[in-house]
């Protein structure tokens, strides 16, 4: 029967072709604008890192007071007082401090100008938070951090561009005139958006090159190449007077498995903002958080508004499409109202009539899905157009994204189709007859 | 002629599913089409930002210093390249900076009018250079003076330096200074010390052109400070008239010649400020052509669904349309009859979409905080919601009208 059926529908939908095409274009341009941003706040809004996402938490300490901070707010960042603070504290199982630096790997061999290498001082705990994979090699250990060694784990793109892709675990690298041991080469990791630092990128960035142990960079006095934000009046001249001041550039986070432990690390952070108030350094009362990454990636506003609106706009456009087409198979259907009367006459159940239709919809659900599919991918493809790069090149057309092309298609336009159908089987046979 | 409404009510009441369906769909489609065209304006409007800038002859050079060096070395570094900078044929002037205008986002530093206020009067984004920033820019000096060699203060790495004097835009003057008369007036940018306003330029856009900049746009100050950042600085730098290409070839060259130990990057080191302008702000053109292309296929897809169910109730009308043509209605009458239905549809779905239109704006506005959409915009899209209705309506109508006073008579 449904063969049947879905031959009779192909057949109906070349007797009007005008009507049929407009229902078809409705259907595709819907569903394409709608797969086009949804394929792209997919890629924003995504969570970059499922599986730990709920362990892993951003301690936060209002260093500035209420009447300097972010509208009641702590900053997004800490201050080297502070990240130290947490550093030595022994309350998560995992934790490291991070801040962006800026590098370049010197001259060599046959490269006579030096590499720009972006990248991160972290901890060692860092590599096993995040689940950085390794191609090469591995982290540094604790007892490096301790020890301040000149360590750094390179990203593969940047082991391809000088050591030409070989195993470099072991061998020496010159960053900025200081010679780095390379312990570890990860393979291609830049989860997206940036969760782990949003102070300084907007979550989109390319992946960093380089990861030398947080440690070393105090040390070395590096000062960070992101982002800066301070209060008040600046008076610093050197790096006593900038790790002394109130400017907040370290992201920490950390690590905490269970609630219990949740709970115990938030009392710590309200504890030692208790403390800073006692020692005078504070003059008000704590304001610390303590969020996991969902929870920061929404606080950030990491999905850019203009994926948001558009996604709405887009829905609203599907939306007006399916309205389109709940009109024109009415009009299609009770067209052959005279045809509808004749079949029940001769014995057909409304039942039968509600088949007949609803098949006939999802025909044209079919076939305004592909035409959304060939739309959605030339769509896709060029949306570099509409969004700014870093954004536009996560916009994919994969296996899922053509399925739920297909499957809203077809699913919506039967959703449209019931009322007409309803109203097909509803048609009073007796009527007809009398009047043809 | 006189339009009798009573009796088109009276059939809609019959066709209640199909009037319901072209309200709802005009009353959406307004929604969206008079917020996509506010978009659309918003973001035109900023792509057409003024900078400020002699866009057509000034570009960038993003300079990273290779390794790290004491102060003086690098500001020793840096006065050669400019030296070699502004001796190319091509050239025309050359400045350091910290940014530049459109960059995208940068420094800003909240000022004050004394130094123990800690709720900050505005914000202002913070340029350095030296006394050729304002001639390499092409910025229009429009009161006082421009910084004197002697005026220019050095800065290291990561210092906060604050020099005496200080050139604002006309846009932060009139903020600081409501009065006008800002000129030799002090203020404080987040340092113990006042610096006082020796010179106004108009305009100077920020660095940034996100939303958080709105409420500050225009708002910027120069200091005379020559960066010897040991990470790196900007070069900007003026070409003459017409030789902007060869200027671009010929500053890497230059700046290599003095040292190799920097790194220019391949793609985006050094940019044009065509370039600089399309970069920042692509996503306000994106979402203009994204919001055009939906615009544009909504109302296609509306008037598409508007001839479709007309037609339709034509051909469903076509014997009482015989009659009313026998019992003496004319051609116009018909046509009349359509228009005017179409017309009471349309109202009733623009009333409706008027309220949809703003309820959407109002989610913009407390969810993302823009603007609020001017009533220019739905009357706008009132009108050419209605229009679009009639013109849709008129072919329909028209072989209506045509219907011939026979059809009366047949197949009854």
């Amino acid at each position: 029967m449904f063969a049947y059926y879905f031959q009779l529908g192909l057949r109906s939908l070349r007797r009007n072709p005008v009507l049929t095409l407009l229902m078809v274009m409705a259907i595709g341009f819907g569903v394409a604008a709608s797969m086009i941003t949804y394929s792209v706040f997919r890629a924003v809004s995504g969570n970059p890192i499922p599986d730990k996402s709920a362990q892993l938490f951003i301690p936060q300490i209002d260093g500035w007071g209420p009447q300097q901070n972010l509208k009641g707010e702590p900053a997004e960042a800490v201050s080297y007082i502070d990240a130290m603070a947490l550093l030595r504290a022994h309350e998560a199982k995992r934790k490291t401090m991070l801040y962006q630096v800026l590098m370049s790997v010197m001259p060599g061999g046959d490269r006579e100008l030096p590499i720009a290498v972006n990248g991160y001082a972290v901890g060692s705990d860092f590599f096993a938070m995040f689940e950085v994979p390794f191609r090469y090699g591995g982290r540094w250990s604790e007892q490096d951090d301790a020890a301040r060694a000149a360590d750094v784990v390179i990203s593969g793109e940047l082991n391809q561009k000088v050591f030409g892709g070989a195993n470099s675990v072991g061998r020496t690298i010159d960053l900025g005139g200081h010679d780095y041991r390379v312990v570890g080469v990860t393979s291609h990791w830049n989860p997206r958006p940036r969760f782990y630092d949003l102070f300084s990128t907007d979550g989109f960035a390319d992946e960093p090159d380089i990861y030398l142990p947080f440690t070393r960079a105090m040390d070395l006095k590096m000062y960070p190449s992101g982002r800066n934000s301070c209060r008040g009046q600046l008076s610093f001249t050197n790096w006593t007077d900038y790790t002394q001041s109130n400017c907040v550039w370290i992201t920490p986070w950390v690590e905490l498995d269970t609630p219990a432990e949740v709970a115990s690390y938030r009392s710590f952070l309200t504890n030692y903002a208790i403390d800073q108030q006692h020692a005078g350094r504070f003059n008000w009362a704590p304001n610390v958080r303590l969020r996991d990454v969902v929870q920061w990636l929404d606080h950030e506003h990491v999905v850019p508004p203009e994926s948001r609106i558009s996604l709405v706009v887009a829905l609203g456009f599907f939306l007006i499409c399916l309205v389109n087409t709940i009109g024109l198979l009415l009009a299609k259907f009770m067209r052959r109202a005279g045809e509808i009367g004749v079949r029940r006459a001769l014995g057909a159940t409304r039942r039968e009539i509600y088949a007949q239709y609803l098949i006939e919809a999802a025909t044209v659900g079919l076939v305004g899905g592909v035409l959304g599919l060939l739309l959605t991918a030339l769509g896709v493809s060029g949306v570099g157009m509409l969004f700014p790069p870093q954004i536009a090149q996560l916009a994919e057309l994969d296996v899922s994204l053509v399925g739920l092309t297909l499957v809203v298609a077809i699913v919506a336009t039967v959703l449209a189709a019931f009322y007409p159908a309803w109203r097909a089987a509803h048609v009073q046979p007796a009527w007809q007859l009398k009047s043809s | 002629m006189s339009i009798q409404i009573r009796p088109i009510l009276t059939a809609l009441r019959r066709h209640k599913a199909g009037t319901v369906l072209i309200t709802l769909q005009i009353a959406l489609t307004l929604a969206i089409v008079c917020n996509a065209l506010f978009i659309i304006h918003a973001r035109l409007a900023s792509l057409s930002e003024v900078s400020g800038v002699d866009e057509s002859s000034v570009f960038v050079i993003k300079n990273q210093w290779a390794t790290e060096w004491p102060t003086a070395q690098v500001d020793a570094q840096v006065q050669a390249d400019l030296l070699a900078l502004r001796q190319l044929p091509a050239v025309r002037d050359a400045s350091p900076a910290n940014g530049y205008p459109l960059q995208g986002g940068g420094w800003d530093n909240f000022v004050t009018l004394t130094p123990e206020q800690t709720q900050p009067t505005t914000d202002s984004a913070v340029y350095t250079g030296d006394e050729h920033f304002i001639g390499t820019l092409g910025v229009k000096l429009v009161a006082g003076r421009n910084f004197r060699p002697d005026d220019v203060m050095v800065m290291g790495t990561q210092q906060a330096v604050t020099p005496p004097t200080v050139i604002v835009s006309k846009a932060l003057a009139d903020r600081l200074f409501p009065g006008g008369n800002a000129l030799g007036k002090s203020f404080y940018a987040m340092g113990a010390t006042p610096s006082t306003i020796i010179g106004i330029v108009d305009p100077l856009h920020r660095h940034g052109v996100s939303q958080w900049n709105k409420a500050y746009a225009g708002q910027s100050l120069i200091w005379p400070i020559r960066s010897a950042d040991s990470r790196g600085l900007y070069y900007i730098v003026r070409a003459k008239p017409g030789q902007l290409a060869a200027a671009m070839r010929e500053a890497p060259k230059a700046l290599y010649a003095q040292s190799r130990l920097r790194i220019i990057d391949a793609k985006d080191g050094i940019q044009n400020y065509a370039t600089i302008r399309h970069k920042v702000y692509d996503s306000d053109r994106g979402m203009a052509i994204l919001m055009g292309i939906i615009c544009v296929v909504l109302l296609a897809i509306t008037a598409a669904g508007i001839v479709g169910l007309t037609s339709f109730w034509v051909g469903q009308r076509r014997k009482q349309i015989g009659v009313r043509r026998a019992l003496g209605a004319k051609q116009r009458d018909i046509l009349a009859y359509f228009l005017t239905e179409n017309f009471l549809i349309s109202t009733a779905g623009v009333t409706l979409g008027i309220v949809l239109a703003f309820a959407f704006n109002l989610w913009t506005v407390t969810r993302f905080a823009l603007d609020r959409m001017s009533l220019a915009y739905v009357g706008v899209g009132v009108i050419v919601l209605l229009l679009l209705g009639q013109g849709a309506v008129l072919a329909p109508a028209l072989r209506a009208s045509r219907v011939s006073p026979v059809e009366a008579t047949r197949s009854v």
